[in-house]
């Protein structure tokens, strides 16, 4: 039985607590009587017999006609499945949605389905390599559908490609992949991450265009979402249920299917760093010891590369299909289950480790923008109830928030960085006075639907995607960060976690209350 | 008096080369240049005058020189030895105080102008730059026969002198020479801007002579958009007093440029550009990012001196992009049609933009290796121009 989520009180025996700073981490000791320490559950068991659970589920969907019954000669049918985003950190092959499309496709074969297409759908995210489609889907599937032109990668830029379906009553334009809206089926494969993922942000986000993610992917939305983690208290999902309607109303048929992971996130010899400080044994203390040497003489583009090729052992927990809203009532309970730790109360400042991955880096770097994006706008928001840190509180982050880009993946980022944060860090600013130019940039949109570059307004929609998080606390610390590249982000930059407690104590005093977020692996706080 | 002189001694100037990156003052102290006692120049004739320096500014063609690292096409233009100092307020015999405009012209040399009322630098035919009477010599402060600026005393022609109005200090007055070098370079975009409705003007450094060229580019050139790259902190708050619109890093400024003019990146290649491109700076790394964000029959107007530069001239060939040298300045056209002196321009601006605050340090001849040192690291070191101040009486003597 694998043990919940844990809240330990920092008193004067417990050891260093470890703290990611990107491709490294260091211990800190945290001030005793006033810290605490939030772990994650420890992983559940995965399924046992997890291809017996997918065809089960599609079997006996919710709310649902069984799949097979939905399927039948001359129909059109389509796959879309989530993008390199998820999960993190890229799971170990058989990839979940490999698992899944090739259960679809063997139902869809025997009901003889020949008119079949399989879409990443990756909205406004970069285009997948080969590599990680094959990945993702397998080989097989790859093979037998990629050189035919059968599957490919949602291309938000492509007029031809896409259809506007409508609007819902607050006026959001709903605009989505036009062949999937001209399916006589749709299949939504999905990965259940974090509760923000799935539900009708599966087809309402993942297929379809700035025109309609713009409604909420905007500062407004984002600061009034309390949190992602939070479906009724988010106005991102708010937003995107009402499109998922719109959908419904015109006809779109979709059979949704959300599958979840446990929280086993790190094989060995990294597998320390999952576990709690205090019951580390000889053979973890060594390996931290190994491993933080051998990544202090590590070139950063070499540490980078060990990093990401770590493929994790998380493995599916459960898997639900169907109609989409009773799926995702289901998916999320299970994602609680997981991933649920209850936290009483709130605290001066929160700290946390920005790890070396964010959805948006796979295979990246993880450049000042998505530093803060996953500070902010991730780590933050992994509550339900209230933020771990009070209002006016201090946030401390370590990373060491390099000013590197990846010029590929993020060429938007470099300009946002060098042009709009060099002028301000507001987000409602910054979206009225240079979010459309950014998106409609014919450059970017080149880069966008040719190469692997995310979408012109992406990094825009990463700093909105903070700005609860900014509105919230009234100080946002980062040590060990560049400091140039921090101040440019509006924050403040510290040496030592000492140093930011100084800092920070302008705000909070010099005894605040301190909660560390010990992630990854994953958690939603419930903050009571 | 007192002078700075250049000699020519080959092994000093290539020693000095060799330490001048790392340090600048060693350059001066083992290069070509040392302070020596010597007789004023004598009077060349009629027309000629004897100047008593105020205020000699050090140029990046001075530097050059003293650290080995001005082209060897130069030989056959200077005369050794030489006294430096080509931005120059003086005051002559009666107390008029005069800017110099130091080409050596036709006029200065006794041949017979180009055009009437010619400028000292207009004409295209340099004989008269290396023909007697007078040494071969360029400019004041390149030429044996009438010292420079770095010293008590120099000869200077009639038509070299402009009267400094009372109203003008000296701080301002050393700036006119090169603030008319920079409107030079601002007007010689001019003939690829006529008829674009909302031109784009890059600049690439903004060093004392960038930052002049801004000025120019603003006073004079309608509606230009001006887009600049500034390396130091003080750099980019003049860049932008001067009038810039956008300043940026200098790494950042061929993403600037493509984000204003909102073409692709091709390559290394912006696929559009600024409509014109001043390079400020003068090396191959510069003269390369101007090629690279320049649009194809764009122009590129080199202002920083350059010496042997290795560049690929493909993109120059394929984009038929010109390239034009920025060489001081004489009779400008302006974008009026109308014709004007670049030194009458250099006037104005110097007040309206109020370059004396460009004057950072100054400095008496018995420092000039300190002087030296502090002009070559100007941006380093927070300031723009450094200059010999000589107005004390002990300097004078």
């Amino acid at each position: 039985m694998p043990r919940p989520g844990f809240v330990l009180e920092v008193d004067r025996n417990t050891p260093p607590i470890m703290f990611w700073r990107g491709e490294g981490f260091s211990l800190e000791k945290l001030p005793a009587g006033r810290s605490r320490v939030i772990y994650a559950p420890e992983p559940e068991k995965a399924l046992d017999d997890i291809d017996g659970a997918i065809r089960h589920a599609l079997l006996n969907p919710y709310d649902h006609d069984p799949l097979p019954a939905l399927l039948f000669p001359g129909m059109k049918l389509t796959i879309a499945f989530d993008d390199v985003s998820l999960p993190l950190p890229p799971m170990r092959r058989p990839d979940i949605r490999q698992r899944v499309i090739e259960s679809v496709l063997d139902l869809a074969a025997d009901a003889g389905v020949d008119d079949v297409h399989i879409i990443a759908a990756l909205a406004l995210h970069r285009r997948m390599t080969e590599a990680e489609l094959r990945h993702a889907v397998g080989d097989r599937v790859y093979d037998a559908f990629a050189p035919r032109g059968l599957l490919y990668q949602h291309d938000a830029e492509d007029p031809e490609a896409l259809e506007y379906i409508g609007a819902t009553p607050q006026g959001e334009d709903v605009e989505i992949n036009k062949r999937a809206a001209n399916s006589d089926l749709l299949v939504y494969v999905n990965i259940n991450l974090v509760a923000m993922d799935g539900g009708w942000k599966s087809t309402a986000t993942g297929l379809s265009s700035y025109k309609s993610l713009q409604h909420h992917h905007n500062p407004k939305t984002m600061e009034a979402s309390r949190s992602f983690m939070d479906q009724h208290k988010s106005e991102l999902h708010k937003s995107n249920w009402r499109m998922g309607k719109v959908l419904v109303d015109s006809g779109v048929k979709v059979f949704q299917i959300e599958t979840t992971m446990n929280t086993d996130t790190f094989p060995k010899p990294f597998d320390f760093l999952s576990k709690r400080e205090w019951e580390w044994k000889a053979k973890d203390r060594a390996s931290f010891i190994g491993v933080s040497a051998a990544l202090k003489r590590t070139p950063n583009r070499m540490a980078r590369n060990i990093f990401h090729g770590i493929e994790a052992p998380h493995q599916m927990t459960s898997v639900q299909a169907g109609e989409v809203g009773a799926v995702h009532k289901v998916t999320t309970e299970n994602v609680y289950r997981q991933q649920l730790v209850e936290v009483q109360g709130q605290t001066d400042i929160l700290t946390m480790g920005i790890p070396y991955i964010c959805p948006y880096n796979v295979n990246s770097i993880m450049n000042p923008i998505l530093v803060m994006c996953m500070g902010l706008g991730y780590l933050f928001n992994m509550y339900r109830g209230m933020p771990l840190v009070r209002e006016g509180g201090v946030v401390i982050m370590t990373h060491p928030t390099p000013i590197e880009f990846n010029p590929v993946h993020h060429p938007s980022y470099i300009d946002f960085f060098e042009q709009v944060l060099s002028e301000t860090t507001d987000p409602y600013v910054m979206s009225q006075k240079y979010e459309k130019g950014f998106a409609e940039d014919e450059w970017y949109k080149h880069l966008y639907r040719t190469g692997h570059a995310y979408h012109g307004v992406h990094p825009f929609y990463m700093w909105y995607w903070g700005s609860h998080g900014m509105q919230h606390c009234s100080r946002v610390i980062i040590v060990g960060g560049n400091v140039k590249a921090v101040r440019r982000l509006g924050f403040t930059p510290a040496s030592t976690m000492d140093d930011a407690y100084e800092i920070a104590s302008d705000v909070v005093g010099r005894t605040p209350t301190i909660s560390h977020l010990h992630a990854p692996p994953l958690m939603v706080c419930d903050v009571k | 008096m007192k002078a700075l002189q250049v000699s020519r001694k080959v092994a000093r100037l290539g020693l000095a080369r060799m330490v001048s990156a790392l340090s600048p003052a060693a350059a001066a102290r083992i290069g070509p240049i040392e302070l020596v006692n010597i007789d004023p120049p004598e009077s060349l004739g009629e027309g000629w005058h004897t100047v008593t320096t105020r205020l000699s500014g050090i140029c990046g063609s001075d530097l050059s020189t003293i650290e080995g690292h001005a082209s060897t096409y130069f030989d056959d233009w200077v005369s050794f030895p030489f006294t430096p100092g080509h931005e120059v307020v003086g005051e002559l015999a009666d107390g008029t105080r005069v800017v110099i405009e130091p080409v050596l012209g036709h006029a200065a040399r006794g041949f017979p102008l180009p055009f009437p009322d010619a400028a000292p630098g207009d004409g295209d035919d340099y004989a008269h730059l290396a023909l007697p009477p007078l040494k071969p010599g360029i400019q004041t402060g390149f030429c044996h026969s009438t010292g420079g600026g770095w010293s008590t005393k120099f000869q200077a022609h009639d038509s070299q002198l402009h009267h400094v109005p009372f109203d003008m200090s000296d701080e301002a007055a050393v700036m006119v020479e090169p603030a008319a070098g920079g409107i030079h370079s601002a007007l010689l975009c001019w003939p690829t801007l006529i008829g674009v409705e909302n031109p784009i003007v890059a600049v690439l450094g903004a060093g004392t002579m960038g930052l002049c060229a801004i000025a120019g580019l603003r006073r004079y050139i309608p509606n230009v958009k001006i887009l600049v790259g500034a390396r130091y902190p003080h750099q980019q708050s003049l860049a932008i007093s001067m009038g810039a619109d956008i300043v940026v890093a200098p790494g950042e400024l061929t993403r600037a440029v493509r984000r204003e003019v909102g073409c692709h990146v091709v390559g290394d290649y912006l696929s559009g550009g600024a409509h014109a491109t001043i390079d400020a700076v003068g090396n191959s790394g510069s003269i390369e990012t101007c090629l690279q964000i320049t649009r194809p029959r764009g122009r590129v107007v080199l202002m920083g001196m350059p010496a042997e530069v290795t560049v690929d001239l493909t993109g120059l060939w394929h984009r038929e992009t010109q390239i034009v040298g920025a060489y001081t300045y004489g009779t400008e056209t302006m974008p009026d049609g109308s014709r004007r002196r670049t030194f009458d321009l250099a006037m104005d601006t110097v007040l309206a933009c109020d370059m004396a605050r460009m004057v950072s340090a100054t400095y008496t001849l018995d420092d000039y290796e300190d002087a030296i040192s502090h002009a070559a690291s100007a941006g380093r070191r927070g300031a723009v121009k450094v200059v010999f101040d000589l107005r004390s009486t002990k300097e004078k003597h």
